[in-house]
């Protein structure tokens, strides 16, 4: 298909969209664009309903929300429009890192403060963004330690040799580098933890249960499964149980992983998952935080981390998975 | 002298022979490989799992292996036709739902409907690539683009699962049987292509189609047609793996169901001594070449090698197999071998 007809048609049809918002926009309420990524995982949309639902016109603010569907093209142009609407603040989740400079310097120039969430981007001058939201991988790898020490001293196995696998995610990503980063730092502080192997299992269910298949018959006695995300534990929990063997809190081998997705809460329920480790998607509320110091005059600081959380199946996971939004 | 010069003329030996050794190292890193045992009543031990995760390559492949000979093109669309595949089968059997534990429609149903559907993808690319003369590789970029999108659309953006032993079953094995299913799936598949092939002509009429397609339309040979259904078939190859993969994970994930093994399958037909520009091919040179590419995954995973560098190794690997089977490289071996003789010959002389 013709890709400058495409997007031609969704410029004009986002020029369209938007024109009776810079019409009719109220003086008081603070314009806010924001440049997501796409809808690609359920964290996503869950990322994008939180922005939704933090920045609607009784809290004040005016949304103008644009989904890249994963083009870097798209986001820059999205850019541009919200300078040329001249939005109040622009918040981008950057589909990559590099190429930023000239939308951003546009947007300089223009005075309007752009936040990142999300997602970094690497820039020469980082005095181009006034701030970035998003989650610390490498904080989410140190609590995954933390629980595993206090999970072990509680079943009387401090002591013990511990023999744990990881499952690591896509190799070079950032929520691979950082969970793995973190949970080392923890490893290293227990020396009965001895870290067999590691192997990458891409973040996807079937890669997670060929590694572990794998690892299942190099290694006769692994105590800890770790996945750097939930997928890999399904799959990982499967061939656990095809080489007969058990997992979960009642089983031989303990699994956590992270994310927590809706899913991960199932398994959990049904006892196969121990723990998971939060990746919060929940950013508007931090964001709009930020914006509301940034119009009282206040200074920000440049990175700012969402609250992150764990769940183990010693809470009532039903009631949470109730409440939560994904 | 006389027989292994014969042996080793054969179109198969040096697929079987890059196979060989990818097994002796495979055995050299972890000295179980060849254990099989039986846990919970199935077939259990790393060459089984060679066999058992290799299907959906050598599924594949046995498709690609058409598509590669009759048209000289490759369908690099396989994997997102997967995917599409998947997600009619899960879309369909959970009916719409994100999640179910029992199936809301026929399971059956679902999967013919995913195969059709599959097959479709595959006409598509056929009546493009044969009817409309558009270049192979171009004609399959649409769906390869477009597939994983139609797939998301289709499961809503969402993971569908289908928690149903019995979906699982393709995937993993059926009670009773030791044997994972997706293995009689993958020796049905490759015997029934191959009796296909042989018992009818239809072997011939693509080769004959790949070499010549002219020559072969003049002859009387509808090119077109069979360009055509070899598409088709590889669409058909597609939608048997995906469900297989699906099965697996008793879900449907757009994102990732065949992510990258188009490219797995062409290199299968590549390290099967098939030549990528068409014309003459061995089904069964693919099939190794499949199972070659899976012995070596699964062997980086039994020797602990660290996961940022298993891609290198495979690159050296896949470059030595393939320019072992480069006729240049073996026409320069043997005049280096006749300059050495010749030098020797001299030297016994004076």
């Amino acid at each position: 298909m013709n890709k400058k007809m495409v997007s031609l048609l969704t410029v004009s049809a986002m020029a369209i969209s938007m024109m009776p918002l810079s019409v009719f926009a109220e003086e008081d309420l603070i314009t806010v664009g924001y440049a997501q990524v796409g809808a690609e995982s359920d964290w996503r949309t869950a990322n994008t309903e939180s922005f939704k639902s933090t920045f609607t016109e009784e809290n004040g603010y005016k949304l103008i929300f644009d989904d890249a569907q994963q083009k870097q093209e798209n986001q820059i142009k999205a850019i541009r429009s919200f300078i040329q609407q001249e939005v109040d603040y622009i918040v981008v989740a950057p589909v990559v890192e590099t190429g930023w400079e000239t939308v951003l310097q546009e947007a300089a120039d223009a005075g309007i403060p752009v936040i990142l969430s999300d997602r970094m981007m690497d820039l020469a001058d980082d005095s181009l963004y006034t701030c970035w939201v998003g989650g610390n991988f490498t904080l989410e790898g140190e609590t995954c330690g933390d629980w595993l020490a206090a999970y072990l001293e509680e079943q009387g196995r401090g002591e013990e040799e511990i023999n744990i696998v990881t499952i690591q995610g896509t190799i070079g990503a950032s929520a691979q580098i950082g969970r793995t980063e973190g949970f080392a730092k923890k490893l290293a502080e227990h020396e009965n933890w001895k870290m067999l192997d590691m192997q990458s299992g891409e973040f996807t269910q079937a890669k997670g249960q060929e590694v572990m298949e794998s690892f299942l018959k190099s290694y006769d006695d692994i105590d800890v499964v770790i996945c750097e995300n939930d997928n890999e534990a399904f799959g990982a929990i499967d061939a656990i149980k095809a080489a007969g063997k058990t997992c979960g809190p009642d089983g031989d081998i303990i699994v956590v992983s992270f994310d927590a997705v809706k899913a991960a809460f199932d398994s959990m329920i049904a006892g196969d998952l121990n723990a998971t480790f939060e990746c919060n998607p929940l950013h508007g509320p931090r964001v709009a935080e930020i914006i509301q110091k940034l119009e009282a005059g206040e200074e920000v600081e440049k990175i700012q981390y969402v609250d992150e959380a764990f769940f183990d199946t010693t809470m009532d996971l039903e009631a949470i998975q109730a409440e939560r939004a994904y | 002298m006389e027989n292994i010069k014969k042996l080793t003329s054969k179109r198969l030996f040096m697929p079987l022979f890059c196979l060989a050794v990818m097994l002796i190292a495979a055995v050299i890193a972890s000295p179980d490989f060849f254990k099989i045992g039986i846990q919970n009543g199935v077939l259990y031990g790393r060459i089984i799992d060679v066999i058992n995760r290799g299907s959906e390559v050598v599924i594949l492949a046995v498709g690609m292996t058409l598509v590669v000979s009759a048209s000289a093109g490759t369908d690099i669309s396989v994997g997102a036709v997967m995917a599409v595949v998947a997600a009619v089968a899960c879309a369909f059997t959970a009916g719409g739902q994100q999640s179910v534990n029992e199936y809301i429609r026929n399971p059956l149903l679902g999967a013919l409907l995913a195969i059709l559907v599959g097959i479709l993808c595959g006409c598509f690319n056929g009546f493009l690539v044969a009817k409309l003369k558009i270049q192979p590789m171009v004609a399959t970029l649409i769906l390869f683009t477009a597939g994983r999108g139609i797939a998301q659309l289709l499961t809503n953006g969402q993971i569908t699962y289908v928690r149903v032993d019995s979906y699982k079953m393709l995937g993993s094995s059926i009670p009773g049987v030791p044997v994972p299913t997706s293995i009689f799936v993958t020796v049905l598949m490759v015997v029934l292509t191959m009796l296909l092939l042989k018992k009818t002509a239809m072997g011939m009429y693509i080769e004959a189609v790949g070499i010549n397609s002219k020559a072969a339309r003049l002859v009387g040979l509808k090119s077109t047609m069979i360009i055509f259904l070899v598409y088709a078939f590889s669409g058909f190859c597609a939608s048997i793996a995906g469900l297989i993969n699906s099965s697996r994970i008793y879900s449907a994930d757009a994102n990732n169901i065949g992510l990258n093994l188009e490219l797995d399958a062409i290199l299968a037909v590549a390290l099967g001594g098939n030549s990528l520009a068409g014309g003459k091919f061995s089904l069964l040179g693919s099939v190794i070449g499949a199972y070659t590419i899976q012995t070596l995954t699964t062997t980086l995973y039994a020797g602990s090698v660290s996961s940022d560098q298993i891609p290198v190794y495979k690159a050296i690997v896949v470059v030595i197999i393939v320019s072992l089977q480069s006729p240049e490289l073996g026409k320069l071996m043997r005049r280096l071998k006749a300059k050495f003789s010749a030098g020797a010959g001299k030297g016994a002389v004076s």
